[in-house]
């Protein structure tokens, strides 16, 4: 690993002593420091976790409790690509479901999942409020609305194009 | 104190203000059936199994974590409670794996008597367990597919061993109990002492089966199998069997073990006699030469292991002593060997232990005397009564029989290393003879007995005085070390059991049904060590004739070179 990447990720990590150190000792501090280190770090990776356990001086198993249950808490990267697919109830009826799978499907991952050169992220949302559209995408800050498979077939090859990524490798 | 009057099932009591409805239903031997709920362990309302319905309230109400308040009227088995409490049980079963006849805890499971009491005749929904599969480590093997989600074990692992691996993770239909990123015990902090077994209520937890290693040394004519057994079985192992609490079944458990084939039934007692030849031999030299101070006991493995993940600083304190089981293996492949003119590498030593933390020890790298691993198999004291069922043997009716020489002659200051505290009585028996130079007489120090968590005790013998601590529990042994490393506390000698009231409670141990009576059974099994320890005519370790002979023969004299190869080891930083 070249160093340059070690110094930017150990800046952060001096960052996050910070943070700990600012709330240790005050109770139900547990949540608001894991949400001010995915603010820094962008997500909450193993790492991170173990830091903050021990800082904080609680079990890391509460840490990845707490982190798995609070959708808010990301364990992996985001994709430089943030796909959301809402499932929220008039989403989901009018096929938000197929539309998730197919594009998993094309991108070779699961939801919640990054793919493994960083470009995409997956995941299920709940409603978010465009149930006029539904069934609803988004890419990033970009909103598709009244998807068919068909459209997000479309859609999605069209950002496989513009990466780059052959659509048949893995990703 | 103020009292409150309250009516439950049309009957009159009044309890001190705080109390739950649940203890106070107690008081009328009203046993409201609870699930989730562990007196001042795990007291989270989480189950609901205990709801009860209190007039003027809507809903029914959990009576575990419910006070009583004035006037107030509970019904715990009318209509509706027992309508709610079949229900709940339903859904709880609809996301339970139902193998009832195959599954470890069968007949000792706390949802089955739950089930069977509340009338479940009937499941409707489908069988479906959402979670993840079943993962084993050397220790301890979790099968999420049958956990009832109590939050129990988390309690035990975090609150009473300070550990905290497992949790509660993911959320809705998904929530588990869980290591980070479902880690297998294995590659954490976890000390493998299973008093998450022993606290689960069902067969989501349990040891990992070693016994079929056994049954195969068994039945290879090539291998010279010996067994030697713990302190803590024989006192246990009847329990299986329906016997009373506490009861000695020491004869019986040695007629057993001859009849299920082992070519030498050896004690555990003998190399626990061997263990306080060195540890007191190394006391006395670190307190006469200015050695590193307190010296702690390092017979418990998942207290080392503890210490090895969490007090680093104090790695040098552990005494260098292996513990009886491993002691035991070495001498079993050595000096056995030599005696009985025995290949070692053909001797398979199998050890019968009331912990699940030995199966880790066992295989630990140190763990080895001239090349040969010296423990070739671990089971529990439930693995051990499940070969004899198996086997068909009615165990209430066995004659008694006796453990075999050179390796089976014990002292009472042995056995009574399986409660809290033993280890410390027994080293200072022989600690007391050498300083004085007497046989002494005195020998009960009721000092250092008991079952309370930390006790502290200062002795003297000979004009020195002996500071002395007992922990039990590794949550206690970290708040003792805590005020150690502060500088608010010091000894000269600490002894540490990882599990609450020492081996007699290790996570290998009979599972208690009635989660109740931890407490009264830890006491009961306890007495029968002393009880034993009182009928022995040698009650000292250097008494022990063939640990004499041990010596002549073979090692010269405690502390000598020759030991050091065999009896000591070192520790590691995790
Ligand atoms: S945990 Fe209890 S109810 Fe579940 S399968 Fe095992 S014995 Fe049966
Ligand atoms: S064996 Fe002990 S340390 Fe490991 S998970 Fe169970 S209670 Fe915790
Ligand atoms: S594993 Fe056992 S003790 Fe732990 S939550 Fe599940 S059922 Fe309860
Ligand atoms: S026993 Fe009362 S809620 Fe579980």
């Amino acid at each position: 690993m070249g160093t340059s990447v070690c110094n930017c990720k150990s800046e952060k990590f001096k960052q996050l002593e910070l943070i700990i150190a600012e709330h240790k000792d005050q109770p139900g501090s547990l949540i608001p420091v894991m949400h001010e280190a995915q603010e820094l770090f962008g997500y909450l990776p193993l790492e991170v976790q173990t830091v903050i356990a021990e800082g904080l001086d609680v079990p890391l198993a509460d840490v990845y409790g707490v982190a798995t249950f609070y959708s808010k808490f990301t364990l992996q990267a985001k994709g430089q690509y943030q796909i959301n697919v809402c499932l929220g109830t008039a989403c989901y009826v009018k096929g938000a479901q197929l539309i998730i799978e197919k594009v998993a499907d094309m991108l070779k991952i699961k939801v919640g999942e990054t793919s493994q050169d960083g470009l995409f992220s997956l995941d299920a949302t709940r409603c978010i409020g465009a149930c006029g559209l539904a069934p609803v995408m988004t890419v990033n800050e970009k909103v598709y609305g009244q998807l068919t498979v068909d459209k997000v077939e479309k859609i999605m090859k069209e950002y496989l194009d513009t990466v780059g990524r052959d659509k048949n490798a893995n990703a | 104190m103020d009292m409150i009057n309250l009516k439950i099932d049309g009957l009159d009591v009044s309890v001190s203000k705080g109390t739950t409805i649940l203890e106070a239903a107690k008081e009328l031997k009203i046993d409201i059936p609870t699930l989730c709920y562990i007196k001042k362990l795990n007291e989270v309302g989480s189950c609901r199994v205990c709801v009860v319905e209190i007039e003027g309230k809507r809903g029914l109400q959990p009576a575990c974590v419910t006070n009583v308040s004035e006037g107030m009227v509970v019904s715990t088995a009318n209509k509706t409670v027992r309508e709610t409490r079949k229900n709940i049980l339903e859904l709880i079963l609809a996301n339970h794996n139902r193998e009832c006849l195959s599954c470890p805890r069968n007949l000792k499971c706390e949802l089955q008597k739950l089930c069977n009491e509340a009338g479940v005749d009937n499941v409707y929904y489908e069988k479906k367990a959402l979670r993840s599969p079943v993962s084993a480590s050397l220790s301890i093997v979790r099968d999420p597919g049958k956990c009832v989600l109590c939050g129990r074990c988390i309690s035990v692992c975090a609150n009473v061993q300070n550990v905290g691996v497992i949790d509660f993770a993911y959320r809705g239909p998904q929530t588990a109990v869980t290591t980070p990123y479902e880690q297998n015990l294995s590659e954490n902090s976890c000390i493998n002492c299973g008093q998450c077994i022993e606290i689960c209520p069902v067969g989501a937890l349990q040891e990992k089966d070693d016994t079929d290693k056994v049954w195969s040394a068994i039945d290879n004519p090539g291998l010279h199998v010996v067994v030697q057994v713990a302190p803590a079985v024989r006192v246990a192992l009847g329990e299986e069997f329906g016997m009373p609490v506490g009861s000695n079944v020491e004869g019986k458990m040695v007629s057993a073990l001859k009849r299920l084939g082992f070519d030498k039934v050896f004690d555990t007692d003998f190399s626990a006699d061997l263990t306080i030849m060195e540890e007191g031999t190394e006391l006395l030299d670190r307190i006469n030469n200015g050695g590193k101070l307190p010296l702690i006991t390092s017979c418990s493995p998942g207290w080392i292991k503890f210490c090895e993940h969490n007090y680093q600083d104090f790695l040098d304190n552990l005494s260098s002593c292996k513990s009886p089981q491993q002691m035991f293996g070495a001498v079993a492949k050595s000096y056995y060997a030599k005696r009985a003119d025995i290949d070692p590498a053909k001797i398979f030593v199998v050890s019968v232990m009331p912990c699940t933390a030995k199966k880790f020890e066992a295989v630990r790298d140190e763990m080895q005397v001239n090349g040969y691993r010296e423990v070739d198999a671990v089971i529990t004291t439930r693995e051990l009564a499940k070969m004899i069922k198996l086997s068909g043997m009615d165990f209430t009716k066995l004659p008694d029989g006796t453990f075999d020489g050179i390796l089976g002659e014990s002292t009472g200051a042995a056995v009574i290393f399986g409660a809290t505290g033993g280890v410390m009585e027994a080293a200072l028996r022989t600690v007391a003879d050498i300083l004085t130079g007497k046989d002494l007489q005195d020998i009960d120090y009721k000092e250092v007995r008991g079952l309370e968590g930390t006790r502290e005790a200062t002795v003297e013998i000979n004009g020195m005085e002996i500071k002395l601590a007992i922990v039990n529990g590794t949550g206690n042994a970290a708040k003792l070390l805590d005020k150690i490393r502060a500088g608010e506390a010091n000894y000269h000698f600490i002894e540490v059991m990882a599990c609450r009231g020492g081996c007699i409670n290790g996570g290998g141990q009979p599972i208690i049904l009635d989660k109740s009576k931890t407490e009264e059974v830890r006491q009961r099994r306890a007495e029968g060590l002393y009880g034993i320890d009182r009928s022995k005519e040698i009650r000292k370790s250097h008494q022990n004739p063939e640990i004499k002979e041990l010596y002549a023969d073979f090692f010269e004299k405690p502390g000598s070179h020759k030991v050091h190869e065999h009896l000591h080891t070192h520790y590691v930083k995790r």
